[in-house]
């Protein structure tokens, strides 16, 4: 190992290893309940990003000297049996693609981090929200560097559950918590189909590692290492979790929900990091969405619809953080058309640039909301609307309709709880009565104890 | 047959025995509670003892130096093997850590004497080979529970029934096969009935009432002790496993993959957190039945790493809730109770318990699950994808009940909420094994994959199995795949051409 190498395993091994000891350390202390303070909490986090980022950067000033486009970091074997081939490599790519992500979520991350100190400055939950923040981060790092598709999976559900534990985090109101409860409920569902895809994968190919899944070249060169048929079922599952987590169409319900959560966490979640990470992953996987032309059809539908619904939606909203969360979505929408389309560059540029205006803006949005107040006490009377061109051609049934449908969020929550979700927990209900029924049966008596007991045995202020 | 340096095996057997009657002889006392747990420490530190005098060793199997009992069992009867080596201090620690996070004020409902005989019978089944004395062990198990829930004057009807038909399917099983050549079609009846039996102890549907049943009127403790060890898989593997054909084997796989998903759907609707856990806790278990009955080296060894991260997750999960339940008696999920504030450290355990029983990355669980959907998918790839189905509904289910116990809003109350000291030391134990066995899996995956290897090795033994094709040091040339779920291209290549050049990092610059 000559001295740039030994240099690239440094450096690289200090920005996965930085977020990784943020996550230890505040996870620590609040499972031995010794909380840190305010100050503390802040200037780890502040170091722990610098800490990736400069790296980072150092990376790939290096990689620009060397000119090299591909450079692998490995960790090592995670698990390993080796007489049945099985790896479970940790290896981490800086290549044209992980690197302005990594740096994008590091800037971002660095930003928000930033404004949240004094955003969240004597809260209740600030130990809680930096917490759960750091575990995004290293889940934002892990998946934009990963090599193989397991270590890309470890970083997709570390940022899922600080998802939603984080739009969960005012836990003392109950739709906050509802709607992280929504947002995991489709993650999970997510995260299966991205499960299933990349244990398909090694099926296939008996590769994890995702240079292996393109036979040749590095992002965005490489020809897909699979059939098309191969390709259009796994394209399909990855396209599945893909639209989970970038909350396009039919899973765009959770977006508006996930607002309920804190200023800072809906802007570097939801305006921009973890809704591109559905995106992200097509464009890692780009190659084997260009092996099958149906798979490539599908994408740029699901792209077309999500952003034709968002860009709907987002105007009639009566909320500034859930408008800006379906413009985002419009956004992520045509970037996936990209994807489709091939224009990899495009969309990793179109992501950068939406992903830190759309940041900025949701961090803006509580501001601006009394911005405008105090204009219209000024003036003494609302600002004034532009009018939409579409109004001069669309006739006054069609924009009824469209506005219907915008408002009522597209009906997609309302379809997935008429058609998904009700039907399966009234059969379970029902397999629930069922078991009742058998096991009053057999007792010859009423055989649950548990219909009996109180719903807040806790607030009547005595032992149990 | 090797040796251990000290009768490791006996001792531990013995310690809560006579723990036991040393209680029984103390009465009622106030420091009653503190003697078991010292009773229960001891015993730990002896099988932890056991676990690395046989890892030193480096045998297969090794019995006890020293022979108290030899007057009574044959000589061989005891032993440590790689299947059960992990087993031992697993069962220990999920006693210690029930008591530990006993309240005072329980002691008198939950009965240390018998928790302790228990974990007697316990230790001993998990150190027994398979023998009448394993069938005897297995059927005595069955008996402090019911003593239980006669002595708080509970319905036994339903416990009753399953568990004498299981003692029953077993006994007549296992005299029946004692009679036949184990290597011929005649086994295959009784076969059927020791089967039969195992899947009735591991609560495989429709024979899962009664465990729910037990959940309702037994105490918490007694429930958990009686469950998170998973006995019912230990008795496949040493009863079922060695004997049954593949194909039958592959059958009861999917009883337990339906029973995953049913109980992981069943944990969604449940409205009180005893019967919550309880589906949760069956559909995991089932997802170690499917590992195990899928007989593949991969699989196997997923079964056996599952196995340890739901015997430690589980408990951890389970002891969660029944500490709270001791403050502010059971516990509804119809709404929210805001408990966070008061119980942050049982909160946060309760999230990480939670998410090492469903396979979260970094926690004991992750690596158990890949390596069981990887060993499933090799065999029938729709198997492997209804595996990560039911782990997904039961990580629905685990946040759905952390939000509901410990979000909503706060209620002042009287009582001191805050987890006292041993409840801490218990809490803190399961954590760093948990995050410590999540973080650095290998020597833990090794040891299972060593287990597995001989497990298949036995299997092979006999014609009966008819296993060839999954040797562990060769795969197989073809394996058969349904193509109902996949296109017409082949999905499953074989393993040997598996993963050669994962390991090895391309370098696309040439």
């Amino acid at each position: 190992m000559n001295l740039t190498d030994t240099a690239f395993q440094f450096f690289g091994t200090v920005v996965v290893a930085s977020p990784a000891m943020l996550l230890a350390i505040l996870g620590l202390s609040a499972l031995l309940n010794r909380p840190l303070s305010e100050a503390n909490i802040s200037r780890l986090t502040q170091v722990a990003v610098l800490f990736t980022m400069v790296p980072g950067i150092i990376i790939l000033a290096l990689m620009l000297i060397v000119d090299t486009r591909y450079v692998p970091v490995e960790l090592g074997d995670w698990v390993t049996i080796p007489e049945q081939e099985f790896h479970f490599n940790l290896k981490f790519v800086f290549d044209r693609l992980s690197i302005p992500f990594l740096l994008l979520s590091c800037v971002l991350c660095g930003v928000v981090g930033a404004f949240t100190r004094r955003y969240l400055h004597r809260e209740e939950g600030y130990g809680r929200f930096f917490l759960y923040y750091a575990m995004f981060f290293c889940g934002m790092v892990t998946s934009s560097l990963a090599g193989t598709i397991e270590t890309l999976f470890v970083g997709w559900e570390m940022v899922g559950l600080s998802s939603a534990l984080l739009v969960a985090y005012f836990h003392e109101r109950k739709n906050p918590v509802r709607n992280g409860q929504r947002v995991w409920s489709v993650y999970r569902l997510a995260d299966a189909a991205f499960l299933i895809a990349a244990i398909t994968m090694h099926s296939m190919t008996g590769e994890g590692d995702l240079g292996g899944l393109m036979s040749s070249g590095v992002w965005p060169e490489g020809v897909a290492a699979i059939s098309s048929q191969q390709a259009l079922l796994v394209g399909t599952l990855l396209l599945i979790a893909a639209a989970g987590k970038s909350a396009l169409f039919p899973f765009s319900g959770w977006l508006p929900r996930a607002m309920e959560g804190p200023t800072p966490s809906s802007a570097i979640f939801y305006g921009a990091l973890s809704v591109h990470l559905g995106a992200y992953l097509l464009l890692r996987v780009s190659p084997i969405l260009e092996a099958s032309l149906l798979l490539q059809m599908m994408v740029i539908t699901l792209g077309l619809v999500s952003a034709g619904c968002g860009a709907l939606m987002s105007r009639v909203q009566n909320d500034v953080k859930v408008s800006l969360a379906y413009a985002s979505l419009t956004q992520v929408g045509i970037i996936v058309v990209e994807i489709g389309l091939g224009l990899r560059y495009l969309a990793l540029i179109h992501i950068i640039g939406h992903a830190c205006l759309r940041t900025m803006q949701l961090l803006r949005a509580p501001t601006l909301l009394r911005d405008y107040n105090e204009l219209e006490n000024a003036i003494g009377m609302r600002l004034p609307e532009g009018s939409s061109p579409w109004t001069r051609y669309l006739p006054v049934s069609l924009q009824g309709w469209f506005y219907r449908f915008g408002f009522e969020r597209g009906f997609m929550d309302i379809a997935l709880d008429q058609w998904v979700v009700r039907p399966f927990m009234s059969l379970f209900r029902w397999c629930d009565r069922m078991e009742h029924r058998t096991t009053d049966w057999l007792s010859r008596d009423q055989s649950r104890e548990s219909d009996k007991i109180e719903l807040h045995p806790e607030s009547t202020g005595r032992a149990a | 047959m090797p040796e251990l340096h000290f009768p490791w095996i006996e001792v531990s057997i013995l310690v809560p025995l006579l723990g036991a009657i040393w209680i029984h002889f103390m009465g009622q006392r106030e420091n009653l509670l503190r003697h078991a747990i010292v009773i229960c420490a001891i015993t730990f530190v002896l099988t932890v003892g056991e676990l690395i005098d046989f890892v030193i060793i480096g045998a297969f199997e090794a019995h006890d130096h020293w022979l108290f009992l030899d007057w009574l069992f044959d000589r061989d009867i005891f032993v440590v093997d790689e299947l059960s080596a992990f087993q031992l201090p697993l069962a220990a620690l999920i006693f210690l850590v029930t008591i530990m996070s006993t309240l005072r004020t329980k002691t008198p409902r939950f009965s240390l004497k018998l928790a302790l005989v228990s974990e007697s019978l316990l230790l001993a089944t998990f150190s027994c080979r398979t023998s009448w004395t394993l069938v005897a062990l297995l059927a005595a198990s069955t008996i402090p529970p019911y003593l239980e829930l006669r002595q708080r004057g509970r319905c036994t009807r339903i416990y009753t029934l399953h568990m004498g038909l299981f003692v029953a399917l077993m006994v007549s099983g296992w005299a029946w096969l004692s009679r036949v050549d184990a290597t011929s079609s005649a086994a295959l009846i009784p076969g059927a009935l020791l089967t039969a039996a195992a899947l009735l102890r591991s609560g495989i549907a429709p024979f899962h009432l009664w465990i729910a049943d037990l959940f309702e009127k037994g105490t918490f403790g007694t429930a958990i002790l009686f469950t998170t060890p998973l006995v019912g898989a230990y008795a496949v593997m040493r009863l079922v496993l060695p004997i049954a054909p593949s194909w039958a084997l592959q059958s009861i796989a999917i009883l337990s993959l339906v029973t995953a998903v049913y109980a992981g759907g069943m944990a969604l609707v449940q409205r009180e957190a005893r019967r919550m856990f309880c589906y949760i806790l069956l559909s995991q278990s089932s997802l170690v039945l499917v590992g195990l009955e899928l007989v593949t080296p991969i699989g196997l060894t997923g079964a056996l790493c599952l196995w340890l991260s739901v015997g430690l997750s589980l408990t951890g999960f389970g002891i969660t809730l029944r500490s709270i339940e001791s403050r502010i008696s059971r516990i509804s999920l119809a709404d929210y109770h805001g408990l966070y504030r008061q119980m942050p450290i049982f909160s946060g355990f309760f999230l990480l318990t939670g998410l090492a029983s469903i396979g979260f990355p970094a926690t004991v669980g992750f690596v158990g699950m890949e390596l069981l959907i990887e060993g499933a998918v090799d065999v029938y790839p729709l198997v492997g994808t209804m595996v990560v189905i039911a782990a997904a509904l039961n990580g629905i289910a685990v946040l759905w009940a952390y939000f509901r116990i410990f979000t909503g809003r706060h209620n002042p109350t009287l009582i001191p909420m805050h987890a006292r000291l041993s409840e801490n030391v218990a809490v803190l134990i399961l954590s760093l094994l948990i995050l410590g066995g999540g973080l650095v899996p290998q020597p833990g995956v090794a040891s299972r994959y060593h287990a597995a290897k001989e497990l298949t090795r036995q299997r092979q033994g006999n014609p009966m199995t008819e296993d060839a094709d999954h040797s562990p040091d060769h795969a197989p040339a073809h394996v058969e795949v349904s193509t109902s779920a996949l296109p017409a291209t082949n999905i499953v290549t074989p393993l040997a051409n598996k993963r050669l050049a994962s390991s090895k990092a391309k370098d696309p610059t040439q």
